[in-house]
């Protein structure tokens, strides 16, 4: 099946895949505005915007928005991360038409009404003190804050003193720049039929009037290091070093040997961390890409006592894998890839989001197949080349737990 | 859609929801056992047990089974609950014979001395992280102070001492008790090939034995208990509450599912309204698990610690007005369209299917179509909602609390 592409004259993106298998269709929006935009003195603007706009839309208050939702069975959820903010719905292929149109007032008119401030603001505060007790994640966050330049490292929760400050003016201005079709991706998968989606999607965006933006600066990727003294039983350990974005030639070079590392139970960490020491119950490693910058994060929990041992594992096996790789790891990451790649097809859900996410790295989309094609070239001795030029080093290390943890000399 | 099942003389039964348009096909060995299974001093076995099945058999070493499985591109794992262990593996369809052939072989594992002490330092390493993560072990202790003696006061994942006093002896004699094939069931969805199917089991399992294996059931006294646990290394406070509800062999159990649907979904629902929409909490949701001999219904809080009574309060509010008001006709067509879509949503993986049709089996011996549930579900009507509130009323329930509060006035709570 092919996968239709079309840009309206406001600079709006359609991307959409057909699954004709399916009962269901699902779209993603992307909205070229993340947390990366919060501006100065308003951390979190993003995220309350994004809450704000949940709060009724055309001739809806918040909740009879809801409950139309409901009423056709539609599933939501939203989400802001550093580039964009993301609406998803998923739904019965039936009410596609109807849940464009109820989107379209979400995007194009909804209320900001003022007496809900307080409450987008509480719920983002609620969310704010949560990171305090999701260990995971909070290392996770200032890796990214180390990691990436500024302000590519900004956490979409923002922070206590810029959410306290944000005003409704503040909320519809940023809604104002950050909402509007040029840069605005839509992406769809699932059962639909193109020329009526396409005149759906012309009839409701259509006359949206473009906005100015810029992207803030790409910058460059830092090395750091940093511990965060928590009293917990465990140690979280985060890893991030240079990779390539999405958009190179070699990124498939990258993946495969981060695939080595990581992909499945026969992987080189779960061997070597999990199943022949025994030094903890999760590790891996993956991809993350920015425009301009890719990286490999790494991520292992475990207690205080063998924290140390675990890092010192975990940074000789990505040093060792500057030595390359051996065909029989390739060819089981190649059967992983080519089933996944499959059963992509039956998650309307996923798909939609993959489309959205291509045509901002690309500026098109990938097919299931094109993608299939790059992983078969993959070759033990391309991976290992890639590896010679780029081996993994420059490596940002946070920790958080009790105690903080030595950088093994080598990396230093 | 086709049903398609076959018994082996050893009672082995073999269940397959064929779907000829899927990309996929999935296979799942459900054993009918968990911790409620279990004694005291090995509590903990069955989710040990399960991360052992991974570690190989008499011919198979571990590092040859997570090969076997990469090799065939399958995606795979497997966990535990209080009643049930199950198994399952992902993958292309012509993989079919090589997936369900690997899973055969596993389902008698080696067991060895040695694998049991290294993964023992996983288990524990799973254990500590649990108590690291919201809501650190409140779920556990509310739990014990709710089931009292009955087996499903069992942690899932025992306890660090009794998984550090654990032999290897205790858990093949375990495995030996509770692993028997007309305890289990091998479960498929997608684009299987049911007679290859057969073909494949029966050649693999086929020779297993046949023991008697027996679940004691107790009926429940259910108490209202309130704990608090201080931790002043949490930042938000964190609330549990648990009350009875339907057993899994009870019709009411579909009303059960729409009743915490409508009171504590994540969004749109009676609570959401009342404290996430108003940013009282960050989160709140109701949730309702069946079991073999009841049912549990569970109200989950995320909160600034300042806001527990109150946030607990309004809680106890909203199930006193539905308790005493019901609900009206238009919430009950929305929750139903809610669920509805959500069962075909999920059903268009095999994945998802294989799995309800295997707990479906082992539950009450019956095949479900989606159709079916969703038959179930749309006649559910206003007086079931309101019958399965007057017998299992959520205001009668045991909490737990954890955070930086030191102690709770449970006088300002409940009325």
């Amino acid at each position: 099946m092919p996968i239709h592409e079309y840009c309206y004259p406001n600079g709006l993106v359609l991307v959409a895949e057909p699954m004709q298998s399916l009962e269901s269709v699902a779209f993603t929006f992307l909205l070229p505005v993340g947390a990366a935009y919060d501006p100065i003195g308003r951390a979190g603007l993003t995220s309350m915007t994004c809450e704000m706009a949940l709060r009724g839309c055309g001739n809806l208050d918040s909740r009879q928005y809801v409950e139309r939702l409901e009423s056709l069975g539609i599933e939501t959820g939203e989400a802001v991360s550093v580039s964009h903010t993301c609406y998803r719905a998923a739904m019965l292929a039936d009410h596609l038409g109807e849940a464009v149109r109820l989107y379209g007032d979400l995007l194009r008119t909804p209320r900001m009404p003022v007496d809900e401030l307080e409450s987008s603001r509480q719920v983002a505060v609620q969310e704010y003190r949560a990171l305090d007790d999701e260990l995971i994640q909070k290392v996770m966050v200032a890796l990214r804050r180390g990691h990436y330049p500024e302000p590519w490292g900004q956490s979409h929760h923002g922070d206590l003193e810029g959410l306290s400050q944000i005003t409704l003016e503040d909320v519809r201005d940023h809604f104002a720049s950050g909402y509007r079709p040029n840069g605005t991706i839509l992406g769809v998968a699932g059962k639909f039929c193109w020329e009526e989606l396409q005149e759906t999607v012309g009839e409701v965006f259509g006359d949206w009037q473009q906005g100015e933006w810029s992207e803030p600066e790409e910058g460059d990727l830092k090395v750091y290091r940093d511990h965060l003294t928590h009293d917990s039983n465990q140690t979280q350990i985060a890893i991030a070093y240079p990779s390539l974005p999405y958009s190179h030639e070699d990124y498939f070079q990258a993946w495969g040997a981060v695939g080595v590392l990581s992909e499945g139970s026969s992987s080189r960490l779960f061997t070597e961390v999990r199943e022949k020491r025994g030094l903890c119950y999760s590790v891996g490693a993956s991809m993350r890409s920015l425009k301009s910058h890719g990286s490999v994060f790494c991520y292992a929990g475990t207690s205080a006592d063998r924290a140390q041992e675990t890092l010192d594992v975990i940074i000789a096996e990505l040093l060792e894998l500057s030595k390359g790789i051996e065909s029989k790891e390739l060819d089981r990451l190649k059967a992983k890839m080519k089933s996944s790649l499959i059963m992509s097809q039956e998650s309307s859900m996923a798909r939609a989001g993959a489309l959205a996410r291509d045509w901002y790295h690309l500026n098109r989309t990938r097919s299931l197949d094109e993608i299939a094609a790059e992983v078969d070239r993959l070759s033990p001795t391309s991976i290992n080349d890639y590896l010679q030029q780029h081996p993994p080093g420059e490596f940002t290390v946070v920790t958080l737990g009790p105690q903080s943890l030595e950088v093994p000399d080598a990396v230093l | 859609m086709q049903f398609c099942k076959h018994e082996l003389n050893n009672g082995l039964q073999i269940l397959a929801e064929c779907n000829s348009d899927a990309h996929s096909i999935a296979v799942a060995f459900c054993v009918n056992t968990g911790s409620r299974d279990e004694q005291l001093a090995v509590s903990g076995v069955s989710h040990f047990l399960e991360h052992m099945v991974f570690k190989g058999t008499d011919r198979l070493s571990v590092d040859d089974v997570n090969q076997q499985f990469d090799q065939m591109g399958a995606e795979y794992n497997a966990w535990t609950g209080k009643e049930h262990t199950s198994y399952y593996a992902v993958s292309l369809p012509e993989y079919q014979d090589q997936v369900v052939n690997l899973w055969c072989e596993l389902m008698r594992p080696a067991l060895r001395e040695d694998d049991f002490q290294t993964e023992k330092q996983v288990i524990l390493e799973e254990i500590r992280m649990y108590d690291d993560q919201p809501p650190f072990g409140a779920d556990e202790a509310c739990e014990e102070d709710y089931y009292g003696e009955h087996p499903l006061a069992n942690r899932v994942l025992g306890t660090e001492q009794s998984v550090q006093d654990m032999q290897v002896d205790a858990m093949r004699a375990y495995f030996q008790s509770r692993y028997s094939p007309q305890n289990m069931v091998l479960t498929a969805a997608g684009r299987i090939d049911f007679d290859a199917l057969v073909a494949s089991v029966e050649r693999s399992c086929g020779m297993w034995t046949r023991e008697a294996v027996e679940r004691e059931t107790r009926t429940l006294h259910a108490g209202c208990h309130q704990r608090v646990i201080h931790r002043s290394a949490s930042a938000q406070q964190y609330v549990i509450q648990l009350s009875p509800g339907p057993a899994g062999d009870d019709n009411r159990r579909y009303a059960a599912h729409l009743l915490v649907s409508l009171l504590g979904d994540s969004s749109g629902s009676r609570l959401y309204w009342e404290l996430m929409h108003p940013g009282h909490t960050e989160q709140i949701s109701t949730h309702y698990y069946e079991y073999d001999d009841t049912g549990l219904i569970m109200t989950w809080m995320c909160c600034d610690p300042e806001s527990a009574e109150k946030n607990m309060q309004k809680i106890h509010s909203v199930y006193d007005v539905a308790q005493n008001n019901g609900f009206d006709e238009a919430e009950l067509q929305r929750a139903k369209t809610k669920f509805n879509s959500r069962l075909v949503l999920s059903g268009e993986r095999p994945q998802n299917r294989m799995l309800s049709v295997g707990l479906g089996w082992i539950r009450d011996r019956r095949y479900r179509s989606i159709r079916e549930e969703m038959e179930a579900f749309n006649a559910v009507s206003l007086d079931d909602i309101h019958n399965v509130l007057q017998e299992f009323p959520l205001t009668s329930c045991s909490c737990t609390t954890v955070g930086p509060r030191e102690e709770i006035a449970w006088e300002n709570v409940v009325r």
